[in-house]
C-alpha cells in the first residue's frame, strides 16, 4: 500500500466517524490554544513590565541609603550604629563624575495640599530640575526650576490636580498651600497615567530644598543618576560606590541599583512565569494524546473484524499498523492546526480587551504547542496500532 | 498446484487439546473444484484457512504451486494471500463505510496499483458482475445477494489462482445462493481452483471432488 492511500484511507475513516473524530480534535485544539494562549499573556505580560520599567528612564541607577548584607547583620547595629543617610553634598558628589550625565536627589512624602477652599492629600516629590529628563516625564505646560533657583518656592502639579483644584484658569502663576507653605504654580505635567504603580498625574514636585523642610530631614530618600551612555552604567556604578565610600568615612554603607539589573530581573522571572504557565497547559495535551489513545484502543476493538479482513486480503501487519497510526496522525494534526489558530483568535481578542498588553505568543511556544501535540497523537497510536496489526487473522473474521 | 502434508491444527482449551486438523494429506490441482464438508467442529473452516495462509498449522508442511509456504514471514504470506488467494466469506465482511467500488477496489490499494488503473479495473469487474449502477452504494443499502456479489468482485479483481469460499451461501435464502454459486462456478470455467466449505450436500455435489471431514481427519475423498 502507498503512503497517498493509506493516508487517504485513513483520512475516509476519520470523516467517516465525525462526532468521535471531532470530539478527539476539540480536546487536541483546546490544549494547543491554552498553550498559544497562556504563553502570550505570559509574554505579553513580561513585555508590559519590560516596557513599563524602561519608561521610567535612560540608563538609569539608584542610590539608596543602607547596605543589603547578604551575610549576617549590619556591622554596626551591634554598636548602636545607624548606617548614614545620603545628603544633598553627596548628590553633589555624584553630579561631578564623569560617567554621570545629571543626578536627581528625591524625597517623598505626603502633605496636604489646598488652595481656594479645596483641599487634599497628595505625594511630595522634592527633587531639581534634572528629575523631569531623568525619570522621562513631560510638562504640559510652564517649567520646574528653569533659572537654577533651587531656594524657591516652586511647585509642578500632576496634570490631574492642575485641573481638579485650577478647573477654570490656568494653574501657571496661581498660588497653592502645601502643608500651610506657600507655593507657586510652575509647571504643569502632562498627564502620563500610571507607571509601575504610581500615578504621576495625582503628585506634586517641588525643590528638593524645600521638602526637606517640609518634612523636617537633612536625609534623601534616593538619588536618581542618569549615566552617559549604556556601557558607563557600570563604571558610573562604581564610581557611585567609591565616592560615597569616601564621603562616608571609608564605609561602604550605600546600595546602588542599576535599572539594567532589575529590567534583566524582571524579564527573567517573568520568562520564567511564562515556561511555567506552558508547562501547565501542555499537561492538558498530554491528557488529549491519552484521549487520542483510549479513542484509538476503542477503534481497534470496533473494528476487529475489518482488520481479519484486511489481513485476509493480503493487507501485512505493517500496512494496518500505518493505518492506524496515519489515524492518529490526521486527528492529532488537525487539533494542532485548529489549536493553532484558535490560540492565535484568543491572543488576538485578548489584545483587542487589553491594548496595554502585547499579548503575541512567542514562536518558540507556538512551535511546541504544535510539536507536543503531534508527538503525543503519534505516541498514543503506537499501542493500539501495534494491537490491530498482531491480531490473529481468523479470530478477528470470527468477531461481529 | 496446493500440497499439504500431515498437516496438524491443535486448540488448546482449558487442559484440553483439541486436534482441529489431524495430520491432513491432501493435493488440490490448479483448476480444480473441491467441496469440504462435514459436520460443525469437524475442521473444514479450518483447513480452509490452512490453505489460504490465514491460519498457521502447528506441524506438517505446505507447498504452494512447489514452494514451502509454511515457514515464510507474515509479509511475505500476506503477499501470497493478496495475489493467489480471493476469499469469499458467510458474512461478507464489507467495509461499512466504504462505497461497492471501493470495497471491491481495497486489493488493487494493498498491492501498490496506481489510481488511474485502479479505476480502470474496478469498472470493468463493476460491469463483470452486473454492479456497475451501484457502485457508489454503501454496503448497508445493498441486499443480501448484491452484497456477497460485491465481495466475489473483491475477491477476483486480482486474479487468484484459487478462490476460497467459507459458506458463502449460508447467510443467502435458496434462489439467491444458487446465483451466487453459480458466479462462483463461472469463475471455476475461467481455469480458477475453486475451494468451497459447505455444509449443504445439494452445494457440494455440485463441486467435481468432495471432502468429508470427521474430527479433523478427512474421511472420504471422492472424485465425481
Amino acid at each position: 500500500m502507498t503512503l497517498a492511500d493509506t493516508f487517504f484511507l485513513s483520512f475516509k475513516t476519520v470523516v467517516s466517524y465525525r462526532l468521535r473524530s471531532v470530539l478527539i480534535i476539540l480536546a487536541m485544539t483546546l490544549g494547543v490554544a491554552a498553550v498559544v494562549v497562556l504563553t502570550a499573556l505570559g509574554d505579553g505580560a513580561r513585555k508590559y513590565v519590560v516596557n513599563q520599567f524602561s519608561s521610567i528612564g535612560t540608563n538609569l541607577l539608584v542610590v539608596m541609603p543602607g547596605r543589603a548584607e547578604t551575610t549576617g547583620a549590619f556591622p554596626g547595629a551591634v554598636l548602636g550604629q545607624t548606617p548614614r543617610d545620603l545628603t544633598l553634598k553627596d548628590a553633589q558628589l555624584l553630579g561631578r563624575l564623569p560617567q554621570v550625565r545629571r543626578y536627581a536627589p528625591l524625597n517623598v512624602g505626603e502633605a496636604e495640599l489646598s488652595a481656594s477652599n479645596r483641599l487634599r492629600e497628595v505625594t511630595v516629590l522634592g527633587s531639581n530640575a534634572e528629575l523631569i529628563p531623568i525619570r522621562h516625564m513631560k510638562l504640559a505646560q510652564g517649567g520646574f526650576l528653569k533659572h537654577g533657583a533651587d531656594y524657591s518656592a516652586q511647585i509642578v502639579l500632576g496634570s490631574q490636580l492642575a485641573s481638579e483644584f485650577f478647573p477654570l484658569t490656568s494653574a501657571i502663576g496661581q498660588r497653592i498651600r502645601l502643608n500651610e507653605r506657600r507655593f507657586l504654580v510652575s509647571g504643569v505635567l502632562a498627564p502620563q497615567g500610571k507607571t509601575m504603580g504610581h500615578n504621576t498625574d495625582e503628585i506634586v514636585i517641588i525643590p528638593v530644598e524645600q521638602a526637606q523642610s517640609l518634612f523636617n530631614t537633612t536625609s534623601l530618600f534616593r538619588i536618581l543618576v542618569e549615566a552617559k551612555s549604556h556601557d558607563a552604567i557600570e563604571p558610573a556604578k562604581e564610581a557611585i560606590l567609591e565616592t560615597l565610600k569616601q564621603s562616608h568615612d571609608g564605609e561602604e554603607d550605600i546600595t546602588v541599583i542599576t535599572q539594567d539589573a532589575i529590567l534583566a530581573t524582571f524579564d527573567r522571572i517573568l520568562h520564567a512565569l511564562t515556561l511555567a504557565v506552558a508547562g501547565i497547559a501542555a499537561i492538558s495535551l498530554i491528557v488529549a494524546g491519552i484521549l487520542v489513545m483510549n479513542v484509538m484502543l476503542v477503534a481497534v476493538n470496533q473494528r476487529t473484524s475489518e482488520i481479519g479482513l484486511l489481513k485476509a486480503i493480503g493487507a501485512p501487519a505493517a500496512d494496518i499498523r500505518f493505518l492506524f497510526f496515519a489515524e492518529a496522525m490526521w486527528l492529532s494534526t488537525a487539533g494542532a492546526a485548529f489549536g493553532f489558530l484558535l490560540g492565535q483568535l484568543g491572543s488576538l481578542m485578548l489584545r483587542l480587551v487589553y491594548p496595554d498588553l502585547p499579548a503575541w505568543a512567542p514562536a518558540w511556544a507556538s512551535i511546541a504547542g504544535i510539536t507536543v501535540a503531534l508527538l503525543t497523537g503519534i505516541l498514543a497510536s503506537i499501542l493500539p496500532a501495534n494491537k490491530a496489526a498482531r491480531l490473529d487473522a481468523v479470530q478477528a473474521l470470527s468477531k461481529k | 498446484m496446493i500440497e499439504l502434508t500431515s498437516i496438524t491444527r491443535i486448540f488448546h482449551m482449558g487442559e484440553q487439546s483439541i486436534y482441529a486438523l489431524n495430520h491432513i494429506d491432501l493435493e488440490i490441482q490448479d483448476g480444480e473444484y473441491v467441496a469440504i464438508m462435514g459436520p460443525s467442529g469437524s475442521g473444514k473452516s479450518t483447513l480452509l484457512n490452512v490453505i489460504g495462509l490465514l491460519d498457521k498449522p502447528d506441524d506438517g508442511s505446505y507447498r504452494l504451486d512447489g514452494k514451502t509456504v509454511t515457514d515464510l514471514s507474515e509479509a511475505e504470506q500476506a503477499q501470497i494471500r493478496r495475489e493467489k488467494i480471493g476469499f469469499v466469506f458467510q458474512s461478507f465482511h464489507l467495509v461499512p463505510r466504504l462505497t461497492a467500488a471501493e470495497n471491491i477496489e481495497l486489493p488493487l490499494i494493498l498491492s501498490g496499483l496506481a489510481a488511474a488503473e485502479r479505476k480502470q479495473r474496478v469498472n470493468d469487474t463493476l460491469r463483470a458482475f452486473d454492479l456497475s449502477d451501484r457502485a457508489a452504494h454503501r454496503p448497508s443499502e445493498l441486499s443480501g445477494g448484491q452484497r456477497q456479489r460485491v465481495a466475489i468482485a473483491r475477491a477476483t479483481i486480482m486474479q487468484p489462482t484459487a478462490i476460497l469460499a467459507d459458506e458463502p451461501t449460508g447467510n443467502l435464502d435458496h434462489q439467491i445462493g444458487v446465483e451466487v454459486i453459480a458466479l462462483l462456478e463461472n469463475l471455476h470455467q475461467t481455469g480458477t481452483t475453486l475451494i468451497v466449505v459447505t455444509h449443504d450436500r445439494e452445494l457440494g455435489d455440485r463441486a467435481h471432488r468432495q471432502l468429508m471431514l470427521r474430527d479433523g481427519k478427512i474421511m472420504t475423498d471422492k472424485k465425481t
